[in-house]
């Protein structure tokens, strides 16, 4: 029975719809953005943590302060190279324990001071004199990745310090010296938690103090007061609107480069991927990282740039030796490589740009080997070795994470399926097993799975830095135990020679590939997403875009 | 009544402290620990255990435990792993965000699931009865995720009416005195402050607001239509009342009961719904606090906030009651 409708319901619709009206007549004016003045606002998946870098050790604090602080080495505009950041050029002595940067003149802190080798070494000698709870791994992660300990450690766990002294031999040159080489050396000097910070702000927070009881530490207030820190990056921190979740950043005017080409930049949280992408469809960012690869295709045919990065990761397929006795044996972890199609699994799931990897990092780091052993996909080769092995009928348990994408493996789920068909195709049976991301790392590194996904993104441009990550001596997340191999990386590791580095690398490339502890599956390139109107900056392998280098297009 | 409000109150601690005992045990259980998910995924097992070390997780069980509780009655909800900030204070922090959001998600629910359910009754077997029974029931069905996701595509995308995300638009200056921006905005006279909020309320607003609408206008619906049918209605009917009095003081009134408690378990919700609401619109408030804390296995936080949502219920059921003794006068006289 249709009743009319009363006039009492129309009158509210009809207010409703001249609000309506009124929003549009708003909502367009305020989006009238682009121009020359607007800020750029760029969709982080997170807030930052901590004004200060050093106590932090994530992407999207490391994002934020590569604009505002300056490390004495940096890697090359869009590239992996590393080169002169703070430090015009460096030198190392023949045995890689002292380190000499020559610093650029003329530049300047935000406050106002200049930068000198003594405001280095400053820096370096805070972090190497840190006392308390700042000696907690969670906040001085890298410090204690780079440099071990400190000048007094407070936690037997803790190893001896690599930083020996930091000295200022003249106005513009500082001294580093560590105790032995290590391969981390330069890469290490190059990352961001090294951000050099101004005099005035080391004065000012020499007292600062992490404060309570263990387990509930509490970050001292000049690591989220903007104005208390200065860097002498293209930007300054303006504000940090914690409620907001939103970093404002300000041109820095007196930069020793090029200055930044907007005026004002802001990260915004949107920890949502989906979000994030339909918020750069509606206008209200300017830009976001860790484009789904799915989601590629359709931003551009609708008109947004989304350039992709030279690749810089790995995803293989772990082999726990351990766990099941079967992939102790060679012949069985051959034919789990034979059995695999990873070509299907770059052209079906992986962006455009991906590939196929045949080594434990991509052919953009030094030390990638032409000549290591190859396993083509080869379903009658691998049920054969599997015969052969007297394994016809493997059972093997095989782990994948939920709920989660890593630049390296976009979808682990659907990466499962494909490996996980493959390998019954041959006659295995697969026992499927899926955890949440922090537990399945968990379990992984503890050795409960026999089969399971991972990866890895590099720091800086240094083999080590990735096969000296798994492989370096015996741990639970692989279960095998190859001295041989493991002497021979701590060799390569700490072979000050770069050149004669590189070709230890290469064989070590061609001796892993041999025993084959995984399988090497794939190399991700990660997307990033601009709107039409900014010119972007140049995309870095490494997520290190300097931001400055962008700009509003004419 | 002073000794109702007494009673009510102290039965919040048993309450609480069973809960506590709940979570704590919970929280424990969850395999991987925050060594992990704060930790780089190349952390090396001697910094876990370090880091194990320094949170405490180190020690029995017990003693973690009473630590935690003691922390508790000092009302200390520990700090968050994440930032290195007190629990409380982030949530302080967040907590007008998820404030302005769920009153705008009540406001909405409330102000049209009465008059829908009311309307939906009285034309029982119509196609408004028929809309609103049916739209409610989508209302239930459909995922917070997938509704945001509709309403971001048409409003957002499509129309350009309203952002998609944030509280306000990027760096909008405002005088801040409080977090609550729409009161600020208007206590300041910044009107372009408030119309931006309020925009930028909008679509996570009826997002949220889409399960305790639907809840509202069945309830309304049914208990009016249970009230329609009661002898006092047609007595004052029969003696000629005048209409909008039968309504307001013999229909509404009676109907509203069971109404006003669901409104008072969904208010409690909706800080719980917030979670998904405010992650999908990158709204920055409690919930989307407790969604990255999820993700990073934060106890501190994760535990502080069912603490809150539990306390909040339990308030909120005080509050209904005392409603009801003002809705009816038979409560009163018990």
């Amino acid at each position: 029975m249709f009743t009319k409708p009363s006039r009492k319901l129309l009158a509210p619709l009809a207010a409703a719809a001249s609000l309506t009206l009124l929003a549009t007549a708003c909502a367009e004016s305020e989006r009238d953005e682009g121009g020359q003045e607007a800020p750029f606002v760029f969709g982080s998946a997170g807030d930052i943590k901590s004004l200060d870098p050093f106590l932090a050790n994530d992407g999207e604090t490391f994002r934020y302060s590569r604009q505002v602080f300056q490390t004495l080495l940096e890697h090359e505009s869009g590239g992996s190279e590393i080169v002169g950041g703070l430090a015009e050029d460096w030198e190392q002595s023949e045995d890689g324990t002292v380190w000499t940067f020559h610093l650029r003149d003329g530049v300047v802190f935000h406050d106002g001071d200049e930068l000198d080798a003594e405001a280095v070494c400053a820096n370096f000698d805070r972090w190497h004199n840190l006392s308390g709870p700042w000696q907690s791994s969670n906040n001085s992660y890298y410090w204690q990745a780079i440099f071990g300990g400190f000048a007094e450690n407070e936690d037997e766990a803790l190893p001896e310090s690599r930083y020996v002294s930091c000295e200022a031999t003249d106005e513009l040159t500082a001294v580093i010296t560590i105790t032995e080489y290590s391969s981390i050396f330069p890469g290490g000097f190059s990352l961001a938690a090294f951000g050099i910070m101004s005099p005035s702000t080391l004065e000012a927070i020499a007292d600062a103090e992490i404060t309570g009881e263990e387990g509930n530490y509490s970050l001292p207030d000049y690591t989220r007061t903007p104005g208390t820190v200065a860097g002498t990056g293209p930007f300054t921190v303006e504000e940090w609107n914690r409620d907001q979740a939103e970093v404002t950043l300000k041109r820095f005017d007196d930069y020793w480069g090029d200055t930044a080409g907007f005026e004002t930049m802001i990260l915004r949280a949107i920890p949502d991927e989906n979000a994030r992408r339909q918020a750069l469809e509606a206008g209200d960012i300017h830009g976001y990282d860790l484009v789904a690869p799915a989601d590629v295709e359709p931003l551009v045919e609708a008109g947004f740039q989304v350039p992709t990065r030279d690749v810089f990761n790995v995803l293989y397929l772990a082999y726990q030796q351990e766990t099941n006795e079967a992939l102790a044996e060679l012949e069985v972890r051959q034919a789990l490589a034979h059995a695999v199609d990873r070509q299907r699994i770059v052209d079906t799931i992986l962006p455009e740009g991906g590939e196929v990897a045949t080594q434990f990092h991509p052919d953009t780091l030094d030390g990638w080997s032409p000549d290591v052993t190859t396993y083509e996909y080869d379903p009658e080769r691998a049920e054969e070795l599997l015969e052969e092995a007297g394994h016809a009928d493997l059972t093997i348990d095989f782990c994948y994470p939920t709920e989660v994408t890593r630049p390296y493996m976009p979808a682990p789920r659907d990466i499962f399926d494909v490996i996980s068909a493959d390998l019954e195709a041959v006659g295995v049976t697969v026992e499927a097993k899926s955890y949440e991301w922090t537990e399945y790392i968990g379990r992984t590194d503890s050795g409960e799975c026999s089969l399971y996904l991972l990866g890895w993104t590099g720091d800086y441009n240094d083999a080590y830095n990735f096969i000296g990550t798994w492989f370096a001596v015996q741990n639970d997340a692989w279960g095998m135990d190859e001295p041989e191999l493991f002497d021979a990386m701590a060799e390569a590791s700490s072979n000050p020679d770069q050149e004669e580095r590189i070709a230890a690398y290469q064989e070590l490339n061609e001796q892993i590939m041999e025993i084959l502890p995984g399988l090497p599956i794939s190399s991700s390139p990660p997307s990033i997403a601009f709107a039409a109107n900014v010119e972007p900056p140049a995309v870095s392998p490494l997520t290190q875009e300097n931001f400055a280098e962008g700009s509003w297009k004419e | 009544m002073l000794r109702f409000l007494v009673r009510r109150t102290l039965q919040l601690i048993p309450t609480l402290g069973g809960l506590s005992i709940l979570l704590f045990v919970w929280l424990q259980r969850l395999p991987g620990g925050p060594e992990y998910a704060l930790l780089p995924d190349d952390a090396t097992p001697e910094q876990r255990e370090q880091m194990r070390r320094s949170l405490g997780l180190e020690e029995p069980i017990a003693v973690q435990y009473l630590t935690f509780l003691r922390r508790i009655l000092q009302g200390d909800l520990g700090t968050s792993l994440q930032t290195g900030r007190p629990v409380l204070e982030e949530f302080l922090t967040r907590f007008p965000a998820t404030f302005e959001l769920s009153v705008t998600a009540m406001a909405i629910a409330v102000s049209v699931g009465l008059p829908l359910g009311y309307l939906a009754a009285r034309r029982r077997g119509g196609v408004l009865d028929f809309a609103a029974v049916g739209g409610s029931l989508l209302g239930i069905c459909t995922p917070v995720f997938f509704l945001a996701f509709v309403l971001k595509v048409v409003f957002s995308e499509g129309l350009g009416l309203f952002p998609s995300a944030f509280r306000l638009s990027p760096g909008l200056s405002r005088t801040e005195l409080s977090g609550f921006v729409v009161l600020d905005g208007l206590r300041t006279g910044e009107l372009d402050v408030v119309w931006d909020a309020l925009l930028h309320l909008a679509l996570p607003g009826v997002a949220l607001a889409s399960i305790p609408l639907a809840v509202i206008v069945r309830m309304t619906r049914a208990s009016v239509l249970e009230v329609l049918d009661e002898d006092y209605v047609r007595t004052a009917d029969a003696k000629g009342l005048h209409r909008s009095t039968v309504r307001t003081r013999h229909v509404m009134r009676n109907a509203m009961l069971p109404v006003v408690t669901s409104i008072g378990l969904l208010t409690g919700s909706l800080f719980a719904g917030a979670v998904l609401t405010e992650s999908v619109f990158a709204f920055p408030g409690i919930g989307s606090f407790v969604y990255v804390a999820t993700q990073t296995r934060d106890y501190p936080v994760l535990t502080g906030f069912i603490l809150v949502i539990a306390a909040m219920y339990v308030l909120i059921n005080l509050l209904v009651d005392i409603s009801y003794s003002l809705l009816d006068p038979r409560v009163r006289a018990q």
